[in-house]
């Protein structure tokens, strides 16, 4: 109804100012320079889409260049190899059951590295986030040094670390945890600090009125705060990790990924075990991608009960 | 009343400390399962085991590697013949007849000073190694193996003394003598031939010495040595580096253009119908659930190895993410403005350009970006599985399992790459931000 108003009005009011201040001369300088405005802006927009379009082709070319087999040759090949194991998986449908049950104790293994990776992580990362944020810091003068220390541990890949433990510790799921624990405290790391610097710091100054030392406030005070935020956190980092160890075990470091290159290798006529290895990974990776997205939607729109918290 | 308060204060009393109880028992409840589950961690992953086997050596090996160097002296027993190597490596071969001053050559009488006045001298058939403190020990590799005379006394644990094989282990060096041949090793710091192989006049030049000779028109020359430096391929790895971060970007931004288009299919109030919208969404879990290894298989037996199938991989896998997360996106945008544009008679793709584009741009593009950064690190490890890129050198040089120089060198590029595609993400978000706040507002 308002509106109504506003309509009528409206063009009273700028007619009549513009009437008196604004010479139609100087709207239409406006509404040049806004042409040109919008002209020099779309044609910055186009010159950058043409430089990013050409980035890409040229990119693509050389990675072409420097690739084994081209692209155009290799596209109607695509399919050859899923449709080999998956041809292959038909066939001795009546031996899956066996493999899965084979490989079941690999693939709990790479589950327990990015379990244990991640709990690793996430409980080095809540003690680096708040000797890293700012009201919070035991030695506050220290905060840019775990800051720093933070992101040079999220630089660093996981495949770094794993193979240079593997030459130290040999194969197995060791060097595979500790590497992925070590990235995933610089990533928790870095997110806890952002979540810590929205707690409320006054149940921090209560605790340490009463005399409690720096462990009991941060326990006390701070972790009820943001523990919803932390494990929403820790485990979107839990299904990140279970790709990683899958993928580190390719590398050598144990679990299904391990299992797969040697069931990979041994090529054409045995691709059932692949085709087995296959499926459970992808199994495993929706079974816990949509666990954790029901629990983090919980924690995160209300219904946030007392269990939660711990 | 006063009743009344007093039994509620009680009862809120005891509500409180039970509340309070049971969340003790809450607390103790999670500390006891992960306390439990690391145990059952440490058995399952048998670090004791673990221990027994890892090999201390091998640490002090990468650990002594990284920063420094060794030059090998080696005599043929046999033609007493010397070589003096780099690490060993031919590429790193002293050419005959000459030597570091710390070798004084000599028919039949070569010594080799380690320093702190150890000091080796190779005879004719024996050699000596006089340790100061100790005493010299004489050694001569015979038919039988080796002969050994050791000053009185106990034997220190410096030394290691069998029957084919004696080794001498100070903090100067390394002596090896078998039957046939004697190895000398002297450790230094620093990485040897970084900038010049010994085959390049420009080795051993101090680099006032390189500044004047590149300005007097030797310039292209000195770069190309340096360039083909055979010894630490500097070449190869610019490619190496350039390829990974080529990966990241023809996988990060192809994903992009694809999943833009099949976001609008599986957005809610973008989709035609709900059965495609359900459709879009299947496929973008399927390819998410799949997941960057098993697409980087499935690649790389169409493709063969190099850099091309890794971005492929990088774009199929994030075609699923970013399919998602996109129509999360468009499908929290503010409809005002689509409206505003449609009311002016717009067709829907001018709605698409003018309304929707606009307000969603910003938060794709940090997003793309975002993922561009983490994906460098992906292509890294998807470079090591397909053979491209950084990832490939670096699983090179560690199966090889000798030049860890090699690998400090390979780590520390990739930890700077990984940091200044963060640092040139981060810039490029808070820009858009920024910009995005001009625009919009």
């Amino acid at each position: 109804m308002t509106s109504n108003g506003v309509r009528y009005s409206t063009p009273f009011f700028y007619g009549y100012n513009m009437r008196n201040d604004r010479t139609p001369a100087t709207v239409e300088k406006i509404q040049d320079s806004y042409v040109a405005m919008m002209l020099r802006k779309r044609s910055y927009g186009a010159i950058l889409l043409l430089i990013f379009v050409s980035m890409m082709i040229s990119g693509f070319k050389v990675a072409q260049d420097r690739n084994a087999g081209s692209f155009w040759d290799g596209i109607h090949r695509i399919f050859d190899f899923p449709a080999g194991v998956i041809s292959e998986a038909f066939e001795k449908a009546s031996e899956l059951p066996a493999h899965t049950a084979t490989y079941f104790p690999a693939l709990l293994e790479t589950i327990n590295i990015a379990a244990a990776s991640t709990l690793i992580g996430a409980i080095s990362g809540m003690i680096m986030s708040m000797l890293a944020t700012r009201g919070l810091a035991k030695w506050p003068a220290l905060i840019p040094v775990f800051r720093r220390l933070l992101d040079l541990m999220r630089a660093v890949p996981e495949i770094v670390i794993a193979l240079v433990l593997i030459f130290v510790m040999g194969g197995g799921p060791v060097p595979a945890m500790i590497a992925i624990a070590f990235h995933t405290t610089g990533a928790l790391g870095k997110m806890f600090s952002e979540v810590n610097e929205n707690a409320s710091l006054k149940p921090v100054e209560g605790l340490a009125s009463v005399g409690a030392n720096w462990t009991q406030r941060m326990l006390l005070a701070v972790v009820p705060q943001v523990a919803p935020n932390y494990i929403s956190y820790a485990l979107m980092r839990f299904e990140i990790n279970i790709r990683a160890s899958a993928i580190l075990g390719f590398v050598g470091a144990g679990g299904i990924g391990y299992e797969l290159k040697n069931a990979m290798s041994w090529g054409q006529g045995r691709y059932d075990q692949a085709a087995a290895i296959f499926l459970m990974l992808f199994a495993a990776i929706v079974l816990f991608d949509q666990i954790s997205s029901k629990y983090r939607s919980r924690l995160t729109h209300g219904r946030q009960s007392s269990e939660v918290i711990a | 009343m006063m009743d009344v308060t007093l039994t509620s204060l009680q009862q809120l009393q005891n509500h409180a400390t039970n509340h309070i109880m049971r969340k003790k028992v809450g607390t103790f409840a999670v500390l006891t399962v992960i306390l439990a589950y690391f145990t059952y961690i440490f058995f399952a992953f048998d670090i004791i085991g673990l221990y027994q086997k890892s090999s201390s050596e091998n640490a002090m090996t990468l650990i002594r590697d990284s920063y420094s160097y060794k030059v090998h002296v080696t005599r043929d027993n046999r033609s007493g013949e010397i070589d003096i190597k780099i690490e060993g490596e031919n590429k790193g071969a002293y050419p005959s007849g000459t030597a570091p001053e710390w070798v004084n050559l000599a028919p039949k009488k070569t010594v080799v000073n380690l320093g702190s006045n150890h000091t080796i001298t190779l005879g004719d058939k024996d050699v000596v190694y006089d340790v100061p403190g100790y005493g010299q020990i004489w050694a001569e590799p015979s038919n039988g193996g080796v002969n050994a005379r050791f000053p009185d006394g106990e034997l220190p644990d410096f030394i290691s003394v069998s029957k084919n094989r004696l080794m001498i282990l100070t903090d100067q060096g390394r002596l090896t003598v078998t039957r046939n041949r004697t190895e000398i090793f002297r450790y230094f710091l620093g990485w040897e031939l970084f900038f010049f192989t010994l085959d390049s006049p420009y080795y051993g030049l101090s680099v006032g010495e390189i500044v004047s000779l590149a300005m007097n028109g030797e310039a292209s020359e000195i770069l190309s040595d340096f360039w083909n430096n055979r010894m630490w391929l500097h070449k190869d790895v610019a490619w190496a580096i350039f390829e990974t971060i080529l990966m990241a970007f023809i996988g990060t931004f192809g994903a992009a253009l694809v999943a833009l288009p099949l976001a609008f299919l599986a957005a809610s109030n973008f989709a035609p119908s709900q059965s495609v919208r359900f459709a879009m969404r299947r496929i973008f879990d399927f390819i998410r659930g799949v997941d960057a290894l098993i697409f980087t298989i499935m690649l790389s037996r169409a493709f063969g190895p190099g850099p091309m199938t890794g971005a492929l991989a990088i774009l199929i896998t994030d075609t699923g993410s970013f399919g998602k997360m996109f129509s999360e996106t468009l499908e929290n945008i503010d409809q005002k403005q689509v409206e505003g544009i449609q009311s002016t008679g717009a067709k829907p793709i001018q709605r698409y350009r003018f309304g929707v584009l606009p307000q969603v741009t910003p938060v794709l593009m940090s997003l793309v970006l975002y993922f561009f950064e983490s994906n460098t690190r992906s292509a890294t490890i998807i470079g090591a599985i397909t053979g491209g890129g950084i990832g490939l050198l670096l699983t090179q040089a560690m199966y090889t399992q000798k030049d860890w120089e090699e690998v400090s060198y390979y780590i520390t590029l990739i930890i700077l790459m990984v940091i200044a595609m963060d640092w040139f993400s981060g810039k490029l978000r808070s820009a858009l931000v920024k910009g995005s706040g001009n625009d919009t507002v």
